[in-house]
Parts: structure tokens; C-alpha cells; sequence
């Protein structure tokens, strides 16, 4: 059977051109970047060059950027770095309630060390709300991270506003733009972001690469402590292949973002109207506009995602959820808790999240099998059984 | 986490889904809150299940454990019936990943429940039976809360 492939949020296959790009750093020019031998310049010119493609998608300067083994490395740097440069300044840090576990995970560990953590809430789009962030500023607050756009509901922040006011109050801004990076402009200046997390797997780059962007001037701490490698600031040899690959596929993404984006946006509006147009009892999650242009996730009342996911699967499609069994535990997505969503309906989500490689056919199949897997949920539901007959008494 | 192919063959084609019109003894169990809520229904006469059915909200786990859980109880006295353990469910399915255990619990809940609406209703007891705890109480204060 044939693979739909509706979760690109989750990971991205790698492009064929960046693959073409990577292939030979593996077994031609394998030097380490540090050596001084020719092969090894060779590496090092590799590394220079995706530098600067990745500073330019973000409308940084090239010595600004910094390779990491991922967006949760890169996350986990900005923040602790952060907390341990300016510990004497201050333990006060504001994020929010639907950051990326590897922002949360991070604020909880520093909790533990003494820091003070602001957990701001979002409204029931998943929006920040700008003056929030203005009141939870206080003389000791070090750093405000707030992501750029939600990994699950697609919301997209008011991030421009939100570097104003840090920038005003003397605060570094950091931002985990790892959902954003290539489907919305970002500009690092203009922005005044201090700090940017990006991951290479999300836009067609292999797994287990990504960048930090550190402002000129921004001090932090490492979190790799070792060799010189990136300017003494993340030890490590480079991974030199993923690097390029980096590289490449933030070019390709920025380069292709606006035609793209026309072209995703289009889908997803297609899949959003069919999907609540033609099932009872679902709602979007996320904001109406202001959403990633590939990100659709809607919460279907009475049934559960993973029951979903597998009947999905049973037809080809890949797609994910924020159901408890999707992830582990026992308690549904953080963020559509945020979001005001009870229990029963957080458990009942799809997120699919499209790419420029999807079609209409795709997007036509989705429509034509989801509505009778949800009815097929359903009618095994009990707390279906109870809604139709509450409804039969009126 | 990967399910059993029997787990997968009862999620996809479960066994005994619905309702029984009334049904000798009804028990639901979990709460909207974790995720699950099995709802089972007993026909028994003179001791025996004769018919058992069931509505879940859940994950495949709970939905196949349901499934299985049911069969099992089928065509058994209520004391042999009250004797089948999560722990046979799951050994019947072929195990669950570890995190799915809890289904099994709630599919041994749940059949206990029923059994014990049964024995209120009719005044019957079984050996080893206790009082359902009421889950359930939470999913209505969700539901009210909306």
C-alpha cells in the first residue's frame, strides 16, 4: 500500500538534493575540519559555507551561528547558558505553558537549581499575550524564550513585539524556531531575537543536526564543554556531513518558503473545511490565521487519538496526535490543555502536517477515509452512546 | 511501543461491540481524564454469562482488551467469570507494552463492575467481589465544566 505521509512536523525526509550535497563528506572529504591537511580544508570550507546559508536565512552574520546536534540541544544550551552566564544578575526567567518539552523539561531542571520559572498562559488560540510578557518582567528576569511557532496547534507568536519589549528592558530573547524556520520569514534584527533554535531533520536535513544563532555580544555559557571547535563554544568534532546538509536545506526551504507556502496554505485550508464541514462534533485547534501554513490539527469529541492514528495507519496514512497513549503517559498534550481543551477532547486530536511534496489526491483520500474511522470510533464509544441519548431525551 | 498482532487483530476487528438492551448487569470504569472508559455489559442467566458486550473510549489497547475481556467471560459461571485476571487478558492477547497495562486492569474493572451491578440487583454474591471504585464521578465534572 502506498504511504501518505501527513506528518512533517514530527520529521522530514531528506532531500534529494541536499542528500546529493552530503554524499560526498562522508568518504571523500572525511577530514576532521580542524586538521591542516587539504581534505580537512576541505571539510572546514564545507562548515564555512553552511554557515553562511543558514545566517542568511535568518538575517544573521555567519560568525553568529552555531552548529548543535539538534533543536534540543540548541534549546537546552540558550537556556542553561543563559542561567549560569548571568546567575549573578538574576534567577528569573519568563517562558510559556506550550514551549517544547526541551524548554520545559529545561526551566523544570533549573527550578531545582533555585531558578524561578514564569510559566506565561495562552489564550484559547494559543496565543501569548504581549502584555503578559510585559508584566512578568522583574528587575531579575535574565531570559524571556518564547517559541516562534507551536509544534502541535501551528500557532504562530507575536515574536517581533515580544523582542521589542526584551530588547527595552535590557533582556535576552530566545526563541525555538525549529517549526518556523523555513515557513515564515524570520529576521534575527528586526525581530530582535538574541537567541534562535533550529533543527536540521524538520526541513529536509538529516536528523541530529541543528544551530544555535548567538547574537554578537550575547554571553552565555557552554553546555559542551571540550575541544575549540566552534570558536570554543561547543566542543565536539563537527558533524560535517549534517552540517552541509543544514546548510543546504535552509537554503533550498527559505529560497522556496513564499511559492511553497502558497501552495501548502491551499491544502491545508482544503483539509481543514473538509474534515469540519463533513464530521459532526470537531473543532480546529490553533489560530484560524495565524498558524503554520502546513499545520491542521483538529480535536474530534467521544474517541481517542491513538485508536485513530492506527486505523489511519491501516490506510496508509501517517499522521500523530496529542492523545496520553501517543505520548506515554497518562496525561493528553500540554499545549491543548493550554489551550482550554478538557480531558476527553485533548485525547481526541489529529495533527497532520503537510509539505509541498503533498497533493490534492492525498489531501482527497484523507477526506474520503477519516470520516468513517471516526464514525467507526464512535459508534464503539461510550461516550458517544451518552451524547446521542442526552440528545434523543431533548 | 509495538502491539501483538493479536492485540492489532482484535483492535481491528472487535469482538462483541455494543450494547445489550436490558442487561443484566452494566459496569463502566476509567474516566476521560486518563483516556479510557469501558463500559460492559452482562446477560446472565442462572449463574451463567451468557452474552456479554462492550462500548470503549480509548486507545487500541483498551479497545483489544475489551474485545478479548468479553470473550473471555462469555459462557462462564459469574464465579469463573470474576476470576479472569488482567493478567489472563493479557496473556490471551499476547501481551501488552508496558504502558499498556493499565488497559488490562480497567477491562478486569470493568467486568467486576458489571458483575457487581449484577449482584445488587439481584441480591446474589460472588467470592472475592468488592464495590467498583466510581472513576467515573470525574469525567462527569469535565463534562459539566464545558
Amino acid at each position: 500500500m502506498k504511504s501518505i505521509y501527513f506528518d512533517n512536523a514530527a520529521t522530514t525526509p531528506v532531500k534529494k538534493e541536499v542528500f546529493d550535497e552530503i554524499k560526498p563528506y562522508f568518504m571523500d572529504f572525511y577530514g576532521n575540519p580542524s586538521s591542516i591537511y587539504d581534505i580537512a580544508k576541505e571539510s572546514k570550507k564545507a562548515i564555512d559555507k553552511a554557515r553562511k546559508q543558514v545566517a542568511d536565512a535568518i538575517g544573521a552574520l555567519p560568525e553568529e551561528i552555531y552548529f548543535t546536534a539538534g533543536g534540543s540541544e540548541s534549546d537546552n544550551w540558550a537556556i542553561k547558558g543563559t542561567a549560569d552566564a548571568l546567575e549573578k544578575k538574576g534567577r528569573h526567567i519568563i517562558t510559556t505553558k506550550i514551549e517544547h518539552h526541551a524548554v520545559l523539561h529545561t526551566c523544570e531542571f533549573l527550578e531545582k537549581h533555585g531558578y524561578e520559572i514564569t510559566y506565561l498562559p495562552v489564550d484559547e488560540f494559543g496565543l501569548v499575550s504581549v502584555q503578559d510578557v510585559k508584566s512578568a518582567i522583574r528587575p531579575d528576569t535574565i531570559l524571556i524564550s518564547v517559541m516562534f511557532a507551536n509544534n502541535e496547534i501551528g500557532t504562530i507568536e507575536p515574536i517581533a513585539k515580544i523582542g521589542k519589549i526584551a530588547k527595552e528592558n535590557g533582556i535576552y530573547f530566545h526563541t525555538d524556531a525549529v517549526q518556523a524556520i523555513g515557513h515564515v520569514n524570520i529576521d534575527v534584527n528586526e525581530m530582535n531575537i538574541d537567541m534562535l533554535s533550529m533543527s536540521g531533520h524538520k526541513l529536509g536535513a538529516p536528523k541530529g543536526v541543528g544551530a544555535l544563532y548567538i547574537r554578537k555580544g550575547i554571553k552565555i555559557s557552554n553546555l559542551i564543554h571540550g575541544g575549540a571547535q566552534e570558536k570554543n563554544k561547543r566542543a565536539g568534532t563537527e558533524n560535517v556531513p549534517a552540517i552541509v546538509g543544514l546548510g543546504k536545506a535552509v537554503e533550498i526551504a527559505v529560497s522556496e518558503m513564499e511559492e511553497a507556502n502558497k501552495k501548502i496554505t491551499k491544502l491545508r485550508d482544503r483539509l481543514i473545511e473538509g474534515i469540519t464541514s463533513n464530521i459532526s462534533n470537531c473543532r480546529l485547534n490553533g489560530h484560524p490565521q495565524k498558524r503554520l501554513p502546513g499545520n491542521a490539527n483538529i480535536s474530534f469529541e467521544f474517541i481517542e487519538g491513538e485508536s485513530m492514528l492506527l486505523l489511519l495507519n491501516m490506510k496508509g496514512i501517517c499522521a500523530s496526535s496529542g492523545s496520553a497513549c501517543t505520548s506515554g503517559s497518562l496525561d493528553p498534550s500540554h499545549v491543548l490543555l493550554a489551550i482550554g481543551l478538557p480531558h476527553e477532547k485533548a485525547h481526541g486530536s489529529l495533527r497532520i502536517t503537510l509539505s509541498k511534496d503533498n497533493t490534492q489526491e492525498e489531501v482527497d483520500y484523507l477526506l474520503k477515509e477519516l470520516p468513517p474511522i471516526v464514525e467507526r470510533l464512535r459508534q464503539m464509544s461510550p461516550l458517544y452512546e451518552e451524547y446521542i441519548k442526552d440528545k434523543e431525551a431533548v | 511501543m509495538e502491539y501483538s498482532a493479536k492485540v492489532m487483530e482484535h483492535f481491528m476487528n472487535p469482538r462483541n461491540v455494543g450494547e445489550i438492551p436490558k442487561a443484566d448487569g452494566v459496569g463502566t470504569v476509567g474516566n476521560a481524564k486518563c483516556g479510557d472508559i469501558m463500559k460492559v455489559y452482562l446477560k446472565i442467566e442462572n449463574g451463567v454469562v451468557e452474552d456479554a458486550k462492550f462500548k470503549t473510549f480509548g486507545c487500541g489497547a483498551a479497545v483489544a482488551t475489551s474485545s478479548m475481556a468479553t470473550e473471555l467471560v462469555k459462557g462462564k459461571t459469574v464465579q469463573e467469570a470474576m476470576d479472569v485476571t488482567n493478567k489472563a487478558v493479557m496473556e490471551a492477547l499476547d501481551g501488552l507494552p508496558p504502558v499498556k497495562v493499565h488497559c488490562s486492569c480497567l477491562a478486569e474493572e470493568a467486568i467486576h463492575a458489571a458483575l457487581w451491578d449484577y449482584c445488587e440487583k439481584t441480591g446474589e454474591k460472588i467470592d472475592g467481589l468488592k464495590k467498583p471504585v466510581d472513576d467515573i464521578d470525574e469525567l462527569h465534572n469535565t463534562d459539566s465544566e464545558d
